[in-house]
């Protein structure tokens, strides 16, 4: 009886479907989240997940792809921002509170002037885990494989941009490819994986994880392996405890991912907390 | 150009935006040379060293270097992130990436990783990480990156800067091995006495080239107060020039220091 209860969801291809769309997202969170965590760029998740919305909510009224026109919108805000924070005149932070918050304002407009667009303006502000199609489990399953065949294809590319920019530089590392590459991916991630995580907790997806692993590990290697895997892990119990305490499964996934960084934070000590304490806008 | 020569900046004017950082400068590197760029901040030195690297292209003038010349770049400390997730083995290889693919590191690229770590007294440090070095560890590492691949030219932006008295000295005494055995160096500092005044050769320089030779040559009065355009007095302490800052002079007699 007790052994029925526990394998209940599974028996639904809605569930099933809403677990391996939600692990893979995990997963390309954490991947991604290594980069906004160790840049200091926490702020980009929240901000391009922003951006992104004003591009849904296009799309949702003008009958076009969600993937086409919020895809396109937000890789043309994560352009916008590098280029805008890499000119050091204003702050990365300014240049996404400028860019995102404008984008957002653009959809909360869309949405009040043609209502019949609200539903789906709501499923991308908070996520629909169980309402997944298969569109959807393809298109994180594709983003996930190209960011890391990237990521570790071009490792120490990566690497070296993301430790030492400046003397990648003069080594012959095309440090603005690797960072426009990088926002382009950061989008991607964000474009596929919020209607499953939702706009207003992507975010937490892309910090959590990553922020747990910095406090684990000393290497930038291992750093890569373990902020995915508990970004897979927290979405994957995170689904299944949503099911049983019938709570929002995006919300019950970063809890998850918060208890997990709680646990880690208390068992690491000094060392771990110094790591973290040393981490820019986490 | 001679096969001595490996980097002629032919007055090269830098600048940045409407900003002249670098007027007409004149310098060449050549073969086994020592040199030390010396001004005050803003004065260009670093923006002379990017020419030279080749990641500031001058807006007139043009550099020269000696076909094929290796370089290495060691950066100024400071600029480090130390809590950054990246071990001494890795700092040390992350320059090869050419060619290589995935985190793995090869058993060629560590034997000679190693043996560069050893060569600098780094030898068992590989796993540790960045934070976990003396500032003097800290500082080889960035230098054992840059020996990573065999440069002729080693140019190095303010390698004692915000280091100890006695990182200072390990610094200078690793510089000055690594020229013995026939390195050419070229870095800058701010650090007349501690530094500049042990090298064979010092370029001077305030966005223009104001003097260019040996420290008994260049070291002196009227050169200094034309580069930090403050006044300055030299005095020779064992054969080697000492600057003395006589503004510093009015303020400890000002304070009551001096009776």
């Amino acid at each position: 009886m007790v052994a029925a209860g526990i394998f209940e969801p599974f028996g639904y291809q809605f569930f099933n479907n809403g677990l391996v769309v939600a692990t893979v997202a995990g997963a390309l969170c954490g991947l991604l989240g290594v980069f906004v965590v160790l840049r200091g760029m926490s702020y980009i998740g929240h901000g391009l997940s922003h951006a992104v919305f004003g591009g849904a909510a296009a799309s949702a009224v003008m009958q076009l792809n969600y993937f086409v026109g919020a895809g396109i919108w937000g890789i043309a805000s994560g352009i916008i921002i590098g280029r805008i924070a890499r000119r050091r005149l204003i702050g990365a932070d300014a240049a996404i509170g400028v860019v995102t918050t404008a984008s957002f304002a653009l959809g909360l407009a869309l949405l009040n002037r043609y209502g019949q667009a609200k539903k789906s303006i709501e499923a991308v502000l908070f996520g629909s885990v169980l309402g997944v199609e298969t569109v959807d489990i393809v298109a994180v399953s594709l983003v996930a494989v190209c960011a890391a065949v990237v990521i570790f294809g071009l490792y120490r590319h990566f690497l070296y941009a993301t430790f030492d920019p400046e003397v990648a530089q003069t080594s012959g590392v095309r440090v603005a490819w690797v960072e426009a590459l990088l926002m382009a991916l950061l989008s991607l991630t964000i474009l596929v994986t919020m209607r499953v995580i939702g706009t207003l907790l992507i975010s937490a997806l892309l910090v959590i994880p990553a922020s747990s692993a910095r406090m684990m590990t000393n290497s930038f290697s291992r750093m890569l392996l373990v902020s995915p895997l508990i970004g897979a892990a927290s979405a994957a119990v995170g689904m299944y405890l949503s099911y049983h305490l019938d709570t929002s499964s995006s919300a019950t996934i970063i809890l998850v991912g918060t208890a997990v960084f709680v646990s880690v934070y208390a068992f690491t000590g000094i060392r771990g907390r110094s790591r973290i304490a040393h981490l820019h806008h986490v | 150009m001679t096969a001595d020569i490996l980097v002629e900046c032919a007055h090269i004017t830098c600048a940045y935006d409407s900003t002249v950082a670098v007027r007409d400068a004149h310098v060449t590197v050549y073969r086994g040379d020592f040199v030390g760029v010396v001004g005050p901040s803003g004065s260009g030195k670093s923006t002379l060293l990017k020419a030279i690297l080749g990641a500031v292209t001058p807006v007139s003038g043009h550099v020269t270097k000696k076909p094929g010349l290796r370089m290495g770049y060691v950066p100024q400390v400071e600029s480090v992130d130390w809590n950054f997730p990246v071990t001494v083995l890795e700092v040390v290889v992350m320059t090869r990436t050419a060619g290589r693919f995935f985190p793995r590191i090869t058993a060629g690229e560590r034997e000679a990783a190693l043996d560069v770590l050893n060569r600098l007294g780094l030898a068992g440090l590989e796993s540790r990480h960045i934070r976990e070095l003396s500032g003097g560890q800290q500082q080889r590492v960035f230098v054992a990156r840059a020996l990573f691949h065999r440069p002729e030219l080693l140019v190095l932006d303010e390698p004692t800067s915000g280091v100890d008295v006695r990182t200072r000295h390990e610094v200078l005494h690793l510089l000055a091995d690594l020229h013995d055995g026939g390195m050419s160096i070229v870095l800058t500092t701010h650090d007349l006495n501690g530094l500049a005044a042990h090298l064979p050769r010092l370029v001077c320089m305030n966005t223009d080239i104001t003097a260019d030779g040996p420290p008994l040559q260049v070291l002196n009065s009227g050169v200094l107060e034309r580069t930090y355009g403050a006044p300055m007095e030299v005095l020779i302490h064992g054969g080697m020039p000492v600057v003395l800052d006589q503004g510093n002079n009015d303020i400890v007699r000002r304070l009551g220091g001096i009776s």
